[in-house]
């Protein structure tokens, strides 16, 4: 058993916690994951790491209420604890030799792209973060991101609070001035990482996305977080868990990707309801 | 008098139409009458063929005179001497390729039903006996084995009995590896499995969840923590697709995640948190053991399956007992055919797989005929979900964070056959991990091994 011995609610459907599982913190990496089970007969979920505490031993996770999971995941406290928390998975995002980089996030992406802006930021690289949501209410990680960038766009979808439009907004802007950096990384939901790369590909900059498909056990066994890579006209299979969960955004097929990623959505929501509905019960 | 009837007792089983809509235990065991009839078909042979047929090498004579005398206790005894897990074998190993095929009783008629005693046998004792085992003496040193799988099991079982306290480190959140992950409850109720590994905890021996060796430790952190050898049992690897257009469609599994969302996660449960698709008509791809696992559990989800496979119905390589078994349960099997590529529809979901008749010609270097294709012969299925269920590759996980392991050109790592050593010091390694997919019971034999060698290396260190 995992103990929370942290929570915070960043937004009303945005939640961190940190957990108690020192094998992990231990070892953790921006840009790992982690897979959790809330209950004894719960779900295998991944979870990218937001952040760790080697000396106390805890694992930062921040995660979105979008399904059954997450909302019983949601209802624990500070002092609960999570049945299962195995990691970390996947291999670490490569920062190595990085001078100046343009860190992109989106929504609840922008809690895995803040350990990586972090991290350059300690190496001494410069860092420009662009963070974009919906709107003004769902503004997550505002300062945390501040704090560590050399310059900083905060976007929202409906213009609600920092500048109106979405990152590519930005982006093209710096572009378009000529600006260089010697990687654009970016986290958030498939569509705008595939916006990112077509907006970054003519500037010929590398672009790393972070690719967050569905999985059960994480370790390279199910082959259920497959992805297509195309390169030099071939395409090529790879596995998130144990390949990524990092890929070079110009070879991705985020089309597949964002298909393969619906499967389970009625059942998702069939699954979400249903919990909602139990905790509402048991509030009466 | 032995029975000298030439027939062994038949399996009472559940019916095929019925137990095709449920996920409880399809043999239901022999009763104490069929056992002791079918123990009294035993000739006792001074040679003891069956014994060498089976590759942990159980006194099995010597167990059937104990049910004889109606021993049972003293009868597990005899098995638990050579194998941590009765029960277990008892149902999946491919007896008829080993004891069985020695019998002597099986050159005119059927050989003794040694699987079907053991498995009566080992269930009587998880069901009577209360006895709990005697820790072992400590000899103060400690082994770390990797993986819950069979090999690990037994490597961890031998080990434990001979004094050694031993930790099993398991990646995921459940111990038994394949046993639980892949076999169906249909085959193997996972209480049974659950049964073994508690027996092995009585022994001392320290089963740890939710440890990825390779990366939440690794091998060489493993020695750090003061554990003197290593035995690496980390099981099958990533699963192999065809390369052929539409295999990343939705309703396109790899039998590994198919049969991990049913089994380990329970997802044929209709309390499960875990999602699997219902497909309506099912396709399997390939003719293994998994393949017929995958196929009957699809079957058992409410599907028409048809298993696809490109040779011709004697070189399946599944086991004879699981084929007849599937087709009872009304699974069609599409014979010298195999697919070119799987058809979506405007969904990118599985509509159609386009398949094609192959024929034989010559044996190929594995012995079989080589499948060929008849030009022209191609035609649709109507599918839904297509399963592919072609073997694995050797997990990276460890090969990649230990230096000085090294490992084949497929990935497995290297031993000698004779103790399961690995290149580097102090470091064993069995089962899939080495092999390739295998049986259970080959993995065991492999743990047995590398345990006994494992012992004589501390032993002179």
């Amino acid at each position: 058993m995992y103990q929370i011995v942290n929570k915070q609610n960043l937004n009303p459907t945005v939640t961190l916690m940190d957990i108690k599982a020192p094998y992990v913190a231990a070892k953790a990496e921006a840009g790992q994951f982690i897979i959790l089970r809330v209950d004894a007969d719960g779900e295998r979920i991944p979870l990218t790491v937001a952040g760790y505490d080697r000396q106390n031993g805890t694992v930062r996770i921040i995660f979105q209420i979008v399904g059954a999971t997450t909302e019983k995941l949601n209802h624990l406290n500070v002092g609960d604890s999570i049945h299962d928390f195995v990691g970390p998975l996947g291999t670490a995002t490569k920062l190595d030799g990085l001078k100046k980089v343009c860190i992109v996030g989106g929504g609840v992406g922008c809690a895995i792209a803040l350990p990586i802006a972090q991290k350059l930021h300690e190496m001494g690289c410069n860092v420009t973060s662009i963070i974009g949501f919906r709107s003004k209410d769902i503004v997550i990680l505002e300062d945390d991101f501040r704090a560590v960038s050399d310059r900083m766009f905060l976007m929202t979808d409906d213009g609600s609070y920092g500048r109106h439009g979405n990152v590519c907004v930005p982006l093209n802007e710096m572009f378009a001035e000529g600006e260089k950096f010697d990687e654009v990384i970016t986290i958030g939901p498939l569509i705008m990482m595939k916006f990112v790369v077509k907006a970054t590909q003519p500037t010929g900059i590398p672009c790393t996305v972070s690719m967050n498909p569905i999985m059960v056990d994480g370790t390279g066994m199910c082959g259920g977080c497959r992805l297509t890579l195309h390169r030099d006209g071939e395409s090529i299979t790879k596995f998130a868990c144990v390949d990524g969960p990092d890929f070079n955004g110009y070879e991705v097929d985020f089309d597949e990707a964002m298909s393969r990623g619906t499967t389970y959505k009625e059942f998702e929501r069939a699954a979400h309801e249903h919990v909602c509905n139990l905790f509402k019960q048991e509030v009466k | 008098m032995p029975n000298m009837n030439p027939k062994k007792n038949p399996m009472p089983s559940q019916e095929p139409d019925v137990r095709n809509h449920n996920f409880k235990e399809v043999a239901l065991g022999y009763t104490e009458e069929i056992a002791l009839d079918e123990a009294a078909r035993c000739l006792n042979c001074k040679n003891m063929p069956c014994v060498n047929g089976c590759p942990v090498n159980i006194h099995i004579p010597e167990f059937i005179a104990k049910i004889r005398e109606m021993d049972f206790e003293g009868a597990y005894q005899v098995i638990s001497r050579d194998s941590s897990l009765p029960a277990v074998c008892g149902r999946v190993c491919p007896q008829e390729t080993q004891c069985e095929s020695k019998c002597v009783r099986g050159i005119k008629g059927e050989p003794v039903g040694i699987g079907r005693l053991e498995r009566f046998v080992a269930d009587w004792h998880n069901a009577h006996s209360t006895t709990p085992s005697d820790i072992p003496a400590s000899n103060g040193h400690k082994v770390a084995i990797v993986g819950s799988g069979p090999s690990g099991l037994t490597c961890a079982g031998d080990l434990a009995r001979k004094g050694y306290k031993v930790s099993v480190f398991e990646a995921l959140h459940t111990a038994g590896g394949v046993l639980v992950y892949g076999i169906p409850e249909f085959r193997l109720p996972k209480a049974i499995v659950q049964k073994e590994i508690d027996n092995l905890s009585a022994l001392g021996v320290d089963v740890e969840t939710n440890m990825v060796i390779g990366k939440t430790l690794t091998i060489d952190e493993l020695f750090d923590m003061g554990y003197e050898a290593v035995f690496i049992g980390s099981g099958a690897g990533l699963p192999m697709f065809m390369n052929i257009p539409g295999e990343n469609l939705k309703g396109v599994y790899s039998a590994n995640e198919f049969l991990t969302r049913i089994n380990l996660m329970k997802a044929y449960r209709e309390d499960s948190d875990t999602p699997i698709m219902h497909g309506k008509h099912v396709a399997v791809v390939g003719g293994g053991n998994v393949a017929m696992d995958a196929a009957r559990c699809a079957r058992r989800l409410g599907a028409e399956v048809k298993i696809v496979y490109r040779r011709s119905e004697s070189e399946l390589p599944a086991r004879r007992e699981e084929v007849e078994h599937a087709k009872e349960e009304g699974i069609e099997f599409c014979l010298l055919t195999t697919p070119l590529s799987i058809k979506g529809d405007d969904k990118f979901s599985v509509c159609a797989m386009n398949c094609q008749k192959m024929e034989l010609g010559e044996p190929d270097a594995s012995g079989r005929r080589r499948p060929i294709p008849v030009e022209g012969s191609e035609y649709d299925i109507d599918v839904d979900c297509v399963i592919m269920a072609l073997g694995t590759s050797p997990n990276p996980l460890i090969k990649s964070t230990t230096k000085g392991l090294e490992v084949n050109r497929k990935g497995g790592i290297i031993v000698e056959e004779a103790t399961g050593k690995t290149s580097r010091d102090a470091v064993y390694a069995g089962g899939d991990a080495v092999t390739g997919a295998a049986t259970v019971i080959s993995a065991m034999g492999a743990g047995k091994t590398a345990a006994k060698a494992i012992d004589e290396y501390l032993a002179n260190k």
